[in-house]
């Protein structure tokens, strides 16, 4: 089955390796194994598959992590766009 | 444009936790904290905001929700103070038995998921009640736990809690559930209503130091997104594990002395996952607004210069309302479970496409049948619909990022409209041709 991958070109994960403090906490928790460890330094292996879900950035105490996390929503974007808001799910 | 609140729950299975909570939080939670002897001293009955569907979801965190005080805002209060006398856990039929603690008896959790339960799981896919099926929250016991035990951490979904409770057969651990009002571990992550400051509440309002001699909590990974880490040891004491985003993968991540593999580490949206999540895809067969426009085809088709017949508003009509249910059928159904095999990246593309394969595959059966004009609905109204469905699953997927959607809306949605203008237009000239 081929893998499934989505639109890549968009994705606004960063890392400055020069503020990273060798944690590893990122590798632990990006569900879509996006970072790697390379001398005790966390490295970004595959920006594309980033799901911008936040939660590297949000547990990166240095912050040395950037994404422009969001709602990856359809419905919740269009809601943003309507409401002039930030895209947020009303599914709850 | 947008699904209204009711829509939402039914169809929407992916998305995420209550934003700024269309509902007041008045009812979801309470019970003050510190003072409380038993364990649950949270909460009181379910509020009322929908929910979201258990291993689905999207929905990374918005920004907005994730500020402390909002989140704050959905799991605090109500005003009422409960009693100590008020803290019984029943009935709640998956609680077996209690475990005697230092801080007060613990409600055990069975293991074992029955009937009920599968009817439950079988109803929140549907959507149906989806937006109250929930656990108290507080402490509870698998097993016989003792003050070594590991502590994990979890969500208060019923669909949430019971994939856990049935994971741990056989183990001894404390469950620990927030209060994320009814919606799964990723979705309220991704609003905020799991959070740090929820996770230290519970925490303190269990008594948790005084059950067990550690100081660490397993959460589950995919919380992540709306918990930082250093906040919950900063906030309560305690340090938080990232364990597996599968409870299934638990037993072996305990086994390993609390060691995650990289496939627990990694989501997946594997053909059995996209199935489950098919169903409430279909809800938008009956969207308000489709009825509303399944009515409205109706009447426009029984009007015509010799009056107005209900007989000839079907016979014209229905074929309209087949062809949106085969759109809907080809974007919410065929879509998800032929997704890594349709082509492209964009949902929006994979649903067209699926659409057309079924348009073409209508007009190859009612060959001849057709006069131009409703072919020319049927070709291009079928995949434009069946786009913009296939489109909102991305809501419900384990691989779309915002910035991702946001792209292929810019491009889709015009030609979304597009196809519906076409096919309108198709339908319109199909009436003037009678």
């Amino acid at each position: 089955m081929p893998q499934l991958r989505y639109i890549e070109d968009p994705i606004t994960l960063e890392l400055n390796a020069s503020l990273c403090n060798g944690c590893g906490l990122c590798l632990d928790v990006c569900p879509r194994a996006c970072f790697a460890m390379e001398a005790k330094r966390a490295r970004i292996v595959d920006r594309g598959t980033c799901l911008e879900c936040g939660a590297c950035a949000l547990n990166c105490r240095p912050g040395a992590i950037t994404v422009e996390a969001g709602v990856g929503c359809a419905a919740a974007i269009i809601k943003g766009w309507i409401t002039g808001s930030e895209p947020s799910c009303d599914c709850g | 444009m947008t699904r209204d609140q009711g829509i939402d729950s039914m169809s929407e299975n992916s998305c995420c936790g209550p934003a700024a909570a269309p509902t007041p939080p008045a009812a979801s939670c309470c019970g003050p904290a510190t003072e409380s002897a038993a364990p649950a001293a949270s909460c009181c009955g379910p509020a009322a905001e929908p929910a979201a569907s258990a291993a689905s979801c999207c929905c990374g965190p918005a920004k907005a929700t994730r500020e402390p005080e909002k989140a704050a805002g959905t799991s605090a209060c109500c005003g009422a103070s409960p009693r100590r006398a008020d803290y019984t856990y029943g009935p709640a039929p998956y609680v077996i038995g209690e475990v005697q603690t230092p801080a007060g008896p613990v409600p055990r959790l069975s293991t074992e998921l029955t009937r009920s339960d599968r009817l439950g799981a079988w109803q929140m896919r549907w959507g149906i009640g989806r937006d109250d099926y929930r656990v108290r929250p507080g402490l509870y016991a698998i097993g016989d736990p003792d003050a070594k035990s590991p502590v994990l951490v979890t969500a208060n979904y019923k669909l949430t809690v019971d994939a856990l409770r049935s994971a741990l057969a056989g183990l001894d651990a404390w469950v620990l559930v927030v209060d994320t009002v009814g919606i799964n571990v990723w979705c309220a992550a991704g609003k905020g209503t799991f959070s740090a400051e929820e996770v230290a509440r519970v925490v303190e309002a269990s008594r948790l130091s005084e059950v067990v001699e550690h100081h660490r909590l397993v959460l589950p990974q995919l919380a992540a997104p709306g918990v930082a880490a250093h906040r919950v040891k900063e906030a309560c004491g305690f340090r938080v594990v990232y364990g597996p985003i599968r409870a299934a993968d638990i037993p072996r991540f305990l086994d390993a002395g609390m060691k995650v593999d990289a496939e627990m580490r990694t989501v997946s949206f594997d053909f059995g996952e996209r199935l489950v999540l098919a169903p409430a895809e279909l809800n938008y067969l009956w969207d308000r607004r489709l009825l509303l426009a399944y009515a409205g085809v109706i009447a426009a088709s029984g009007i015509d210069r010799d009056g107005i017949s209900l007989r000839r508003g079907l016979r014209r009509g229905l074929p309209v309302i087949g062809a949106a249910g085969l759109a809907v059928l080809a974007g919410g159904g065929i879509t998800p479970l032929l997704l890594p095999w349709l082509p492209g990246r964009a949902f929006s593309l994979k649903g067209a496409t699926a659409g057309a394969g079924v348009a073409l595959a209508t007009d190859a059966v009612l060959r001849g049948r057709l006069t131009p004009a409703a072919r020319l609905t049927l070709l291009a109204g079928v995949p434009a619909l069946a786009s913009y469905v296939a489109m909102n699953f991305t809501g419900s997927s384990t691989i779309t990022s915002p910035s991702g959607v946001q792209q292929e809306m810019r491009r889709a949605l015009p030609l979304q409209m597009t196809g519906a203008a076409v096919a309108v237009g198709g339908w319109l000239a199909s009436r003037l041709g009678r």
